[in-house]
Formats: structure tokens, C-alpha cells, sequence
């Protein structure tokens, strides 16, 4: 064995995890003086993820316009609980006022969550709830039963005979989590089907749905879904998809069957490639949800916090505050208000 | 010497003549049905997995008709399971050496978004930009081979690690964003070759699905006809024993590594045509997959042992199940508890037939 090179490449590696660690641990600050004795903290799933990127974005100028000091974090991947748990516990050393989480396991952070709280800092979940949700002080939301009841209501307005619509749903996975029930039974809502049990996909006796699958939200999950239910029924003619990436993968299949043109695809999310399928009739309407904006909120409802103590309210009749969701379509129906594509693309984020 | 008897032979062998005289032979005794069926399969491993498809087609066919048994479908299975049965290919390469691969997914889109960046993206000419995730592929492998054969590391430890590399770099470069099918379309169709088809009848069989069968073809030959291939199984049973009839194994294993970089770069184009978009997100375990494949078609873990095509079978048998089970109306979860159940049996037979007694 040569010495030298093993020591190079021994080094190399080693250079490599440090550098890594570091990005990794890396956590960004931005100053000003207003409220300059002010922390706040944002801890995101991962910082790659348009998503969390654009709800760093809201959060960073919310941040400047306050002027207090944010610290963002963020875990490796979906699913990083351990990261996450050590950006509370730096938070709660940094003598934080409140932090912003989209915690990556609704359950288990709740340890470390009534510590900080305990420790007195404010804590908001934004966009994915903990479970319980009053883990935390609040929640800022997407009302994703509302995103789905809207393109429900819209593709029952569009089609041509909704009592005989022949429905795919494309989920995404088989956990079941609350996004994914929410959206789905609020689509079925909002096209006038019985779901029976609100948090279980699949339960409905309505004859008009075909089946579901599931993508886990990515394109090659939704082609492969989308093929196995038109094994089922080719006659399928609206499908619902989880979002839009499983949206863009189940056109792919349906252009493959020679069955694009006999099908209306609807979606959630607003990213601007989802937005940008719309525009080219590839997804009949999305609802459009708002990441910049559960963050900069979420830095006011800090501020508001540190100085006078006010708790954030919910929105009425919902367990979360409700951040709004918008219904993106070039196809206007009377009665369901929306923005069209050309409009949401100013809006979308990644 | 003065001694006057005369032994037969010297006096070491003075006890020769009252030993049994039989040359040592093999045991003539009947093995009985169960024996000779060990016996059989433990000389033909790929006989397992075939014989699990050919019945799992039949039963499936029974269960949910003729939208399973019909040429369409069976296509559309041969058309789902290509990518994975590709990474397939490349893990039963490493596998037969006695290592493991947890970076074939990995390596498979970040080669897909580099080509996709440098294409769609860029504008670079679509051939380059192809070539480019070939020499990424390569490259992988080779950071790979030299983990582990240079520094020493165990495969399951630098593909751990490579992977998770890989797979920063993956959405580092692609922002986690997906690169859209209308793009693709627009700027570098080549990209996409791979999701063309011939239709024949109601069969549609997509060029990548046809590449997954030729990658097979290609390597059953060099494993089989060529020294090269010897040798690889020769490292994977024993790599001392290998090293002592003169193979130079870290070399080869280097090559192997290599090798299966290359195909994960083919895997990687043949995923475009397949997905349809460039999609970061997509094949997060399909390594594990990849995995699955290679066990169920009946490929030792400990190396040295199993054809590739198991694999491919392997592949077709995991995908022969999910669209049988979606197809009789069963719930996701059955389908992924199958699966489980699947590998665990595959597993167990091999330690069964391993067990022969020649």
C-alpha cells in the first residue's frame, strides 16, 4: 500500500466531512438595530427544498424589516429529527424569543419543543402541524382541506358530466399523513363525494372513483400510479395528484396511453414548474399555497411577542392560523374565485 | 539396518495392510424428492427465481384476469421495473464480489440532473452532455473501487458514505427542483430517447426496457465467457485465494466498481425517457431496490455465487407482484408487506440450498 497516497486520500476524506459538518451545522444570521436585542430562530426541514428556500426568504427580509437578529437552521434531509433537536437546544442557549419550526417528525420533537417553551421562548409550527398541535404556541398553515375542496369544486365545475366522472386520486404514501388525507378528502369534498371518514383515503363507496395510488410527491411515483390505475379503468377522466411534481409524472403516463386530451389534472402547491403546467395546459388548476408569507408572519408574531407577550390567535373554526391558499387556473369558473397562471407566476415559489 | 523382518511397507505404514483397501467415493444413497430438488437447484441458483415468476404470473393471472395476462400489461411491467431491474444489473456486479452498493440510486440522478443542468439548462449539445454523466458514472465508481480497495473500507461503510455524497450533490446542484418534461422536449430530445417505444400488437416495449434486457445479455456473457468474469466471481467466493492464483483482485474489483458506475450513468438516461422530467426527488430508495432485486433473484450476499440474470428476474418478480396485487384491488401496504415477505423467503431458500451436501 502506498503511504503517501492513502494519507491523501485519508485526508481528503477527512477534509471533506469537516467541510461538510460545517455546512451542515452552518447557521446564517442577519442584523440590524430596531429591536436589536431581539433573537428569533427558523428551523427548516432541509434548505434545499424551494419550499423551505422561499420560507427562508420571507423570513430573512421580515427579519430586516423588524430589526431583530434571525438564525435559520435546517436538517439534511426530510426526516433529520436529530438536527433539529440540537437547533432548538442552540436556540434556547442563544436566548432566543421564539422560534419557527416545520418540524420533520410531528411527534417527535415534542420533548425538546416543551423545553423551549419552558425555557419561555414562543415557538410557531409552519406548515406542518405538531401532533398534538398545541405542542406548539400555533400554527401558521396552509388549510390544505381547503386547497383540495377548491380544485374539488372547480373540477366539477369544468367537466363536462360530473355524475359520471370516472376519478384517480394519486396520494402520497402509504403512512397517510395529514397532508395527505387533508388535501384528498377535501378534493373529494369539494367535488360532492361522501368520504365517510375524514382522515382515511379510500374508504368512500362513491361508484365514480377508480381507485387511488400513491407517488411519495415525486414524478416518477406519480407516472407509475397513474399507469397501474388506468389498468384499472382507461376511462378515468379527472385525477387528483398529491402535488405537482406526481401531477407532471401522470401526464407523462396518460401522454404515453395516447389519453391526455380526456383527462383534467388537478393539483396543489403553486412552485413555479407547477405553475408553468398550468400555463401549458398540462394541469387544469393547482391551489397555490404561501411559504414566504407563514414566515414573515411568523417573525411579526416574534416581535409582538418579545414585547408585549401576545400569543398568537388561530383562525376562527380552525386549530392553526390559516395562511391562506389560492386557486391557480386559466380556466375561470363563476363563483370560485382564482388567479390565473400568468398572475400566480409573479407569486409561486423555487 | 539389521533388522530381519521385512515390513510392507516402512515403519510408519506398518498398520496399512489392515485398512480398508476402498477408494474414497461419493455416498450412493437415494436423496429422497427434497434432496434432489436442493440438489438441482443448488447446481442451477437461477432456477429459483424462475420458477417463482413463471407461478406468480400464472397465479396473478387466475386472480385478476385478463388486464394482468394481457401483453399490455406484461410490457407495462417490463416498462416500470426497467430502471430498477438497470440498478439491478450494477448491484449483482458488486454483490458477486462480496460487497454491497448503497449509491446506485444515488449515482443514477445526479448523473441524470448533470446531464439535465448541462443540456436543458446550459446548452450544451445534448451527445456532450451524455458523455458528461458517463464519465460521472464512471468516476462514482471509481471513488468507490478506491474506498474500498485502497483505503480499506468495508463496501457497506464507502457506499453509505458515498451515497449520502451523492445525494447532497444531487440537491445542491438541482436545487431540489425538478427539470420539467416540456424543457426537455424543447432543448435536448435525446435525453429522453429511452422512453420511444415499439409497439407491437397491444405490447409496447420502451426502448429502456429493451436496454435493461441488453445490459443483461451483455454482462451474463462477460461474467460467464470471459477470464475477466471468472476472475470477479473468483474474488467474490475467496479474494486470498483469488490474489494467490496470481488475479490481480483490487485492480479487478476497481474495474468492477467502474463498471457498475458506468451502467448507474446508463440507468440514469434510460430514468429520463422513463420519468419523463428530471426529478431530484425521485428513486430515494432505489437502492434498497436495487437490492431487493438481486436477492429475490437468488444471488448469495456472500459473493462468488448466483447468475446476473436473477437478478433481472428478481426485478420482474418485484414487479409482477405490485401490479398483480394493485390490479386484484389490494391496499399499498399488503403490497410493500409482500415484498418484505418476498425477500425474507428468497433469503431462506438460498441458506437452504447452500446447504447441500454434495
Amino acid at each position: 500500500m502506498n503511504h503517501t497516497l492513502k494519507a491523501i486520500l485519508m485526508g481528503g476524506v477527512a477534509a471533506g466531512i469537516v467541510g461538510a459538518a460545517a455546512g451542515g451545522m452552518m447557521a446564517g444570521t442577519a442584523h440590524a438595530d430596531a429591536h436589536g436585542d431581539i433573537t428569533a430562530c427558523l428551523i427548516t426541514k432541509t434548505d434545499t427544498n424551494p419550499f423551505f428556500v422561499k420560507m427562508r426568504e420571507g423570513a430573512t427580509e421580515a427579519a430586516e424589516a423588524e430589526g431583530i437578529t434571525l438564525q435559520t437552521y435546517a436538517g439534511a434531509i426530510d426526516g433529520d429529527v436529530e438536527s433539529q433537536v440540537a437547533a432548538v437546544e442552540t436556540c434556547i442557549a442563544a436566548g432566543a424569543s421564539g422560534i419557527l419550526i416545520t418540524p420533520s417528525d410531528s411527534r417527535a420533537l415534542a420533548p425538546v419543543i416543551s423545553q423551549a417553551r419552558d425555557a419561555g421562548l414562543l415557538v410557531i409550527a409552519l406548515d406542518t402541524p405538531f401532533e398534538p398541535a398545541d405542542v406548539a404556541d400555533a400554527t401558521f398553515a396552509t388549510d390544505n382541506f381547503r386547497a383540495g375542496e377548491l380544485i374539488g369544486m372547480w373540477a366539477a365545475a369544468t367537466i363536462d358530466d360530473p355524475a359520471n366522472a370516472r376519478i384517480a386520486t394519486l396520494d402520497l404514501n402509504p403512512s397517510e399523513v395529514s397532508v395527505d388525507y387533508l388535501r384528498n378528502q377535501g378534493f373529494l369534498t369539494g367535488f360532492g363525494i361522501e368520504v365517510n371518514d375524514p382522515t382515511d383515503i379510500g374508504d368512500e363507496d362513491d361508484e365514480r372513483i377508480v381507485g387511488s395510488d400513491v407517488t411519495n410527491g415525486n414524478e416518477e411515483g406519480g407516472r407509475t400510479a397513474m399507469e397501474n390505475l388506468l389498468q384499472i379503468d382507461p376511462g378515468i377522466n379527472v385525477v387528483y395528484t398529491i402535488n405537482e411534481p406526481a401531477a407532471a409524472g401522470a401526464y407523462e403516463a396518460l401522454n404515453a396511453f395516447g389519453l391526455a386530451d380526456q383527462v383534467t389534472i388537478v393539483s396543489v402547491d403553486g412552485g413555479c414548474p407547477g405553475v408553468e403546467d398550468v400555463s401549458n395546459g398540462i394541469i387544469g388548476a393547482t391551489s397555490m399555497q404561501f411559504p414566504l408569507l407563514m414566515a414573515s408572519l411568523g417573525i411579526e408574531a416574534i416581535v409582538q411577542f418579545a414585547e408585549d407577550g401576545t400569543l398568537p390567535a388561530n383562525t376562527e373554526g380552525l386549530d392553526f392560523f390559516n395562511t391562506g391558499v389560492t386557486l391557480v387556473t386559466d380556466q375561470p369558473v363563476e363563483g370560485i374565485e382564482s388567479i390565473s397562471s400568468e398572475e400566480a407566476l409573479g407569486l409561486c415559489w423555487g | 539396518m539389521a533388522d530381519n523382518t521385512k515390513p510392507s511397507g516402512q515403519d510408519f505404514e506398518r498398520n496399512l495392510d489392515e485398512s480398508d483397501a476402498t477408494v474414497a467415493q461419493f455416498s450412493t444413497g437415494q436423496r429422497g424428492f427434497v434432496g434432489a430438488v436442493q440438489h438441482v437447484l443448488h447446481a442451477n441458483p437461477t432456477w429459483v427465481p424462475v420458477i417463482v415468476l413463471a407461478v406468480s404470473v400464472g397465479i396473478f393471472g387466475l386472480i385478476a384476469g385478463d388486464r394482468f395476462f394481457s401483453a399490455f400489461n406484461l410490457t407495462l411491467i417490463m416498462q416500470q421495473v426497467s430502471i430498477i431491474g438497470i440498478l439491478a444489473a450494477a448491484q449483482s456486479l458488486i454483490v458477486i464480489t462480496a460487497g454491497i452498493d448503497l449509491s446506485v440510486a444515488a449515482v443514477m440522478v445526479l448523473m441524470s440532473v448533470i446531464s439535465g443542468k448541462l443540456a436543458v439548462e446550459l446548452g450544451v449539445p445534448a451527445p456532450l452532455a451524455i458523455l458528461a454523466g458517463f464519465a460521472g458514472g464512471v468516476g462514482a465508481g471509481y471513488l468507490n473501487g478506491v474506498l474500498v480497495t485502497r483505503i480499506k473500507l468495508p463496501p457497506f461503510i464507502a457506499t453509505l458514505g458515498t451515497w449520502n455524497v451523492f445525494f447532497a450533490l444531487n440537491l445542491w446542484l438541482s436545487g431540489a427542483q425538478s427539470i420539467r418534461g416540456q424543457d426537455i422536449d424543447a432543448e435536448a430530445p435525446l435525453l429522453k430517447i429511452f422512453g420511444e417505444s415499439i409497439e407491437i400488437g397491444s405490447a409496447r416495449l420502451t426502448y429502456g426496457a429493451i436496454l435493461m434486457f441488453v445490459i443483461f445479455a451483455a454482462l451474463w456473457y462477460i461474467l460467464n465467457k470471459t477470464a475477466w468474469g471468472r476472475h470477479v466471481y473468483m474474488i467474490g467466493d475467496d479474494k486470498e485465494a483469488a490474489e494467490l492464483a496470481g488475479i490481480r483482485t483490487d485492480r479487478t474489483l476497481r474495474q468492477v466498481y467502474m463498471l457498475a458506475g458506468f451502467i448507474c450513468a446508463l440507468a440514469a438516461w434510460a430514468s429520463i425517457g422513463r420519468v419523463g422530467s428530471i426529478s431530484p426527488q425521485s428513486f430515494y430508495e432505489g437502492n434498497l431496490e436495487s437490492i431487493t432485486a438481486v436477492v429475490i433473484g437468488g444471488i448469495s450476499l456472500f459473493g462468488g455465487r448466483g447468475s446476473i440474470m436473477g437478478a433481472l428476474f428478481g426485478a420482474l418478480i418485484v414487479g409482477v407482484f405490485q401490479s398483480g396485487l394493485r390490479l386484484a384491488g389490494v391496499d399499498v401496504l399488503w403490497q410493500v408487506f409482500a415484498i418484505g415477505w418476498l425477500i425474507i423467503l428468497a433469503v431462506a431458500v438460498d441458506q437452504w440450498i447452500r446447504k447441500v451436501s454434495a
